[in-house]
C-alpha cells in the first residue's frame, strides 16, 4: 500500500542464504512456453504464495520515457481480458486474496497470496493469470495512474533520502541502464502513451522472460496445474537481451545538492558485484564486518557509537544481474557532514588496507551461518528466495552450499577482494542537504 | 492495510521490524498459547510453531510514550537506546555482539504503551537471549559519556523521522492539537527541548521504576516446548526480585466540544490533509462491547483494499485524491483516534479532498453498508488471519501488545469472531456517534515552497 509508514532505515542486503541442513526440497521445472519455475511444498498453513518475475525492470526503460516499466507494472491490474479494474479488485478481495506488485531495476514482480481452498484459490488464480497475460491498459486508467505517479514523484522531491538515492545512482551508473530510476521521472512519465505500454508488455511479458516461485499447501501436480494456469497462457517470446556491462568509474566524484533539510544525507560508493561474481562471498562477508552488521559494524562503531553523529550508518553490496552498487550511507546534522564523511572514508580505507581481524571474521561467519534458518522461516521468505534463485539462474544447491561457502572465506581473500574491488580514492559521493534556514 | 497511519512505534536501533498483529485459531483443540506467571510476577507466554527450527523471544515492559509526564517526553525511548550500552558485567554493545555471534538478529521498539526488546535465533540459542535480557532487566549501567552520545543519536533519529519529513511533522502537530490532556498528545520520540534537558538521573529513575519483572511480559514463539521455556524463564528471570511499580499520571482526554483545525507550513511539494475523531478502544472487562469492532469494520469499509470506498470513490471515480487511507487501532491503553488522511489529486485542493471524505462519512451515517460489501471485508479478515500465521514474529507481537496494554492475550483468538459478528446497523451507529463535526481535528499541510499547487 502506498503509505505504510516505513521505518526501515537500513536497506539491508537481501541475503537469501543457503541451508546447511537442506531443509528445503526445491522442485524446479520449465513450462512449455519457457518459464522457469521453483516450487516448495509446505503443508502447515492452508495458504499459497505465488510470485512471478519478468526481466522487465526499469533498466528496460527507453531513455526518453523513464517510468515506462513502472507504469506497466502499475497498470496491469487496471483492466485485463474481459475484466475492468473494479472487477479485478472485487474478484480478488472477495476471496480474501492479496495481490501486490513491485518494480525494480532488474525485475518487475507480481505476487498473489491466497488461501489454498480451491474455491478461493481458483478464482484468484484466474484473475491473476489475466492480469499478467491480457492487460488492456484502459486509457482513462492510464491518465489517472500517470497523474498519481507524477504526484508520487513530486513527493519524492520533498524527501532528502529519495533525492540522494536518485542522484547517487544517476552519477554512479552515468550512461548505463542502472542509472534509470525505478519510479521514472516526470518528463518521461508525461511522454508515455498507451502504445508504449502494450509494446512493452508484448516484448517482455512472455514465457521465456518469466520466472515463477510457488510455495505452499499444494502437491506437485496441483502446483504444475496452477503454474500452467497462471503463466501457461503467455506466448513463449524471447528472453530480454543482456543488460550492457557496467563500466568502471573514470574517477571519483563529489556531488553536492542543496536541500532545505536539517540533516544531510550522504551516499557514496562504486560499482559492486553481480549475482555471479567470483568475489561475491569474500566481499559479502567483508562488508558484514565493515558496515553490514548493524550497531557492531566498523562504520557504526566509528560514527554512531563513538561519536553519536548518526542514527543510521551502513554499507552494502547490492548484487544485481550485472554489477549493482556498493553503497555507504549515513545521515547527520548539516554541520557535522564533513566530519562524518571523513570518518566514513577513513573507516573504509583502513578496512581496505588491513582487512578484517581474525576475531572479526570468526564473529561475522558465526552470525551469517548461525542466522541462516531465520532466512527461510516463512512461506513468504522462501518464495522471495526462490524467485531470486530462478531469476538470477543460481544453481539448485545454492542454498545447500551457502553456509560452507561463507565458512570457506579467509581474511586474505577478503583483503584481496576489497583491494581489487574497492578503491577509497575513487568513490562517487553525493550529499543532499546543508541549506536549512 | 489499516495500520498505515499509526505512527506509534519507534524502532530504536538498526533494522526495522514491521509486522501487523496476528491471530491464531487453536489447532485441533490444543491450546494455541501457553501461559504461566512466575512468583516475582513476570508473565510468560509461549506460542509453539514448529514450521522452522527458529525462535523469537520478546520482553515487553509496561512503559512508553503515554507514561511520560511533561518535561520527560522521549525518556522511554532514550532508555531503550541505553539498554544496549552495557551492564555491570557487559560493555557497551556487548549484548549485540553476543547475540550476533550466536547467529541472532535483535532489536527493540518503543510505542505509546510499551517498550519491547527482541531476539530471533536458531532454537537451541534461546537461553542466551534469556540470560542477556535478565541481566539488563536488573543490572543496567548508565555511563555519562555513553548517555551524552546516545542523546545525540536520538536527536539525529528525530531529524530523520520527523523534522525532515513534512507528513510526519504534520502528524506530530496534529496529535498535539487533537489531544488536549491525554499523553498521546506527545511524540514517542520526545519534544526536542525535553531531549536536551534529559539527565542521566532521570533515566536511572525511569529504569528503576519500570524495569521490574512484575511490570513485564516475556513472549516466546517458535519451535519450542512450553514447559522447557517456563523452566528456562524461572532459572534466569525467576531470581529477580519484584518491586512495587508507582504509576504515572494517565489523564483522560475530555470530550471534545467543537472542531479543531490547524495548518502546518512545511518545505514540501504535495499538500496533505489528516482528520481524526476521538473513538473508544477495547477495554478490560468490556471486551464484548461492540463499538470498537464496528469501528474496525468501518475502517475496512473505507480502506480495506483497492475495492474499498476511499480507493474506489475518491482515488479512481472522483479522482479528487491521489491517495487516501485510514488509521485505527482498537487495542490501545487509552481512547484513541479514528484517522483518515489523503493527498489531493493533481489540480484538486485539500479542501476538496476533505469535503469528499466528509461525504463518504455521511453516506456511512445515512445508508446501511450492503451485505455483499460486508461479506467481502469479512472474507479478507479471515484470510489475513491465516496469512499472519506465516510470521511467528507477528504472532508474538500481538500477544505481547495485548498483554502489555492490559487486555487478555486470549483476545487475539476472539477478535476475528467478534469482527465477523458486526452488523450493518452497528457500523452506521458508530459512524453517527463518533464521526461528527464537534469531534474532529483537521490538520492541513501546505507546502511553503513557491510555485506549487494552489492553496486548499
Amino acid at each position: 500500500m502506498r503509505r505504510i509508514t516505513n521505518y526501515t532505515m537500513l536497506p539491508m542486503l537481501l541475503l537469501w542464504a543457503g541451508n546447511a541442513n537442506a531443509a528445503l526440497d526445491i522442485q524446479t521445472w520449465e513450462t512449455d512456453n519457457g518459464a522457469r519455475v521453483y516450487f516448495v511444498e509446505t503443508r502447515q498453513l492452508p495458504m499459497v504464495q505465488l510470485s512471478v518475475g519478468f526481466d522487465a525492470g526499469s533498466a528496460r526503460d527507453p531513455q526518453d520515457k523513464l517510468g515506462l516499466a513502472h507504469l506497466v507494472n502499475l497498470m496491469v491490474e487496471e483492466g485485463a481480458a474481459d475484466l475492468d479494474g473494479e472487477s479485478i479488485a472485487l474478484a480478488l478481495e472477495s476471496v480474501g486474496a492479496q495481490y501486490s506488485n513491485e518494480n525494480g531495476r532488474d525485475m518487475s514482480v507480481f505476487e498473489l497470496r491466497s488461501l489454498s481452498d480451491p474455491d478461493l484459490l481458483q478464482p484468484a488464480a484466474r484473475v491473476f493469470a489475466k492480469i499478467l497475460s491480457a492487460p488492456t491498459f484502459p486509457k482513462a486508467s492510464l491518465d489517472r495512474e500517470r497523474q498519481r505517479l507524477l504526484i508520487r514523484l513530486a513527493q519524492q522531491q520533498q524527501s532528502p533520502r529519495d533525492v540522494v538515492t536518485r542522484a547517487f545512482y544517476a552519477n554512479l551508473f552515468d550512461g548505463h541502464p542502472y542509472a534509470k530510476p525505478p519510479d521514472g521521472d516526470a518528463e518521461g512519465v508525461q511522454r508515455i502513451v498507451r502504445r508504449d505500454l502494450t509494446d512493452f508488455h508484448r516484448d517482455y511479458f512472455v514465457g521465456a522472460n518469466a520466472v515463477m516461485a510457488l510455495v505452499g499447501d499444494l502437491s506437485r501436480a496441483e502446483a504444475e496445474q496452477l503454474v500452467q494456469q497462471v503463466v501457461g497462457g503467455l506466448p513463449r517470446g524471447r528472453a530480454a537481451e543482456k543488460v550492457a556491462a557496467v563500466p568502471e568509474l573514470n574517477g571519483g566524484a563529489l556531488v553536492d545538492i542543496q536541500f532545505p533539510s536539517n540533516q544531510s544525507h550522504l551516499l557514496m560508493g562504486q560499482p559492486g558485484v553481480s549475482r555471479h561474481d567470483p568475489d561475491y562471498f569474500p566481499l559479502y562477508v567483508g562488508n558484514h564486518i565493515l558496515g553490514g552488521s548493524g550497531l557492531i559494524s566498523r562504520l557504526s562503531v566509528a560514527i554512531r557509537e563513538e561519536r553519536g553523529l548518526a542514527y543510521s550508518v551502513y554499507s552494502y553490496f547490492l548484487p544485481m544481474r550485472d554489477r549493482g552498487p556498493f553503497i555507504i550511507g549515513l545521515q547527520t546534522r548539516n554541520d557535522q557532514t564533513s566530519l562524518a564523511e571523513r570518518l566514513a572514508r577513513e573507516t573504509v580505507a583502513s578496512f581496505v588496507a588491513e582487512g578484517p581481524s581474525a576475531e572479526e571474521l570468526e564473529a561475522a561467519k558465526k552470525n551469517i551461518t548461525g542466522g541462516f534458518p531465520l532466512l527461510i522461516d516463512s512461506n513468504r521468505k522462501i518464495a522471495g528466495n526462490l524467485l531470486n534463485m530462478a531469476f538470477y539462474g543460481l544453481p539448485l544447491d545454492y542454498l545447500e552450499t551457502y553456509s560452507d561457502r561463507i565458512d570457506a572465506v579467509t581474511a586474505e581473500q577478503i583483503r584481496d577482494a576489497f583491494r581489487r574491488r574497492v578503491d577509497p580514492e575513487r568513490l562517487v559521493r553525493v550529499v543532499v542537504g546543508g541549506s536549512n534556514g | 492495510m489499516i495500520a498505515r497511519l499509526t505512527v506509534t512505534v519507534l524502532v530504536a536501533t538498526v533494522s526495522a521490524c514491521a509486522s501487523a498483529p496476528s491471530n491464531n485459531p487453536p489447532p485441533d483443540g490444543a491450546p494455541s498459547v501457553y501461559e504461566t506467571k512466575l512468583d516475582n510476577g513476570l508473565t510468560v507466554l509461549v506460542k509453539p510453531d514448529s514450521r522452522a527450527p527458529v525462535v523469537v523471544s520478546q520482553i515487553w515492559y509496561k512503559v512508553g510514550g503515554s507514561y511520560e509526564p511533561r518535561g520527560l517526553t522521549g525518556i522511554s525511548h532514550v532508555l531503550e537506546h541505553m539498554m544496549f550500552k552495557g551492564t555491570q558485567t557487559l560493555g557497551p554493545n556487548e549484548f549485540s555482539r553476543i547475540i550476533a555471534a550466536n547467529g541472532g538478529r535483535e532489536n527493540a521498539f518503543t510505542g505509546r504503551d510499551y517498550t519491547a526488546y527482541f531476539q530471533r535465533l536458531e532454537k537451541s540459542r534461546l537461553e542466551i537471549a534469556f540470560q542477556l535480557e535478565a541481566d539488563r532487566m536488573q543490572n543496567l549501567k548508565m555511563d555519562p559519556e555513553e548517555f551524552a552520545k546516545e542523546v545525540e543519536v536520538v536527536k539525529e533519529e528525530r531529524r530523520l523521522r520527523t523534522e525532515d519529513k513534512p507528513e510526519a511533522l504534520t502528524y506530530e502537530k496534529f496529535m498535539h492539537a487533537a489531544y488536549t490532556r491525554s499523553n498521546y498528545r506527545n511524540p514517542i520520540i520526545g519534544w526536542p527541548e525535553d531531549l536536551s534537558n534529559l539527565t542521566i538521573e532521570d533515566l536511572e529513575d525511569w529504569y528503576q521504576r519500570f524495569y521490574t519483572p512484575n511490570n513485564a511480559t516475556l513472549v516466546v514463539a517458535g519451535d519450542v516446548d512450553p514447559e522447557e521455556v517456563f523452566a528456562l524463564a524461572r532459572r534466569h528471570f525467576g531470581v529477580i526480585p519484584p518491586r512495587q511499580v508507582r504509576p504515572t499520571d494517565n489523564p483522560v482526554e475530555p470530550r471534545q466540544q467543537a472542531p479543531r483545525r490547524i495548518t502546518v507550513k512545511a518545505r514540501a511539494q504535495v499538500p496533505y490533509v489528516l482528520l481524526g475523531f476521538h473513538v473508544p478502544v477495547i477495554t478490560l472487562g468490556n471486551e464484548s462491547d461492540w463499538e470498537p469492532y464496528a469501528l474496525e469494520i468501518l475502517a475496512h469499509i473505507l480502506d480495506g483494499g483497492k475495492s474499498a470506498r476511499l480507493s474506489r470513490s475518491l482515488v479512481r471515480e472522483q479522482q479528487v485524491a491521489s491517495s487516501a487511507g485510514v488509521g485505527y487501532d482498537p487495542t490501545s491503553r487509552n481512547s484513541t483516534l479514528f484517522m483518515v488522511d489523503a493527498n489531493p489529486a493533481q489540480g484538486k485542493t485539500v479542501g476538496e479532498v476533505e469535503a469528499a471524505i466528509m461525504v463518504q462519512i455521511e453516506q456511512l451515517q445515512t445508508m446501511l453498508v450492503a451485505q455483499g460489501e460486508l461479506d467481502r471485508i469479512k472474507a479478507q479478515i479471515v484470510a489475513s488471519k491465516v496469512f499472519e500465521q506465516d510470521s511467528a514474529f507477528a504472532q508474538a507481537m500481538q500477544l505481547g501488545a495485548l498483554e502489555t496494554i492490559g487486555l487478555p492475550w486470549a483476545l487475539a483468538d476472539e477478535i476475528t469472531e467478534r469482527l465477523r459478528s458486526v452488523t450493518p446497523e452497528q457500523v452506521r451507529a458508530v459512524a453517527r456517534k463518533y464521526l461528527v463535526p464537534e469531534n474532529v481535528t483537521v490538520a492541513v499541510m501546505q507546502p511553503e515552497t513557491p510555485g506549487n499547487q494552489k492553496k486548499g
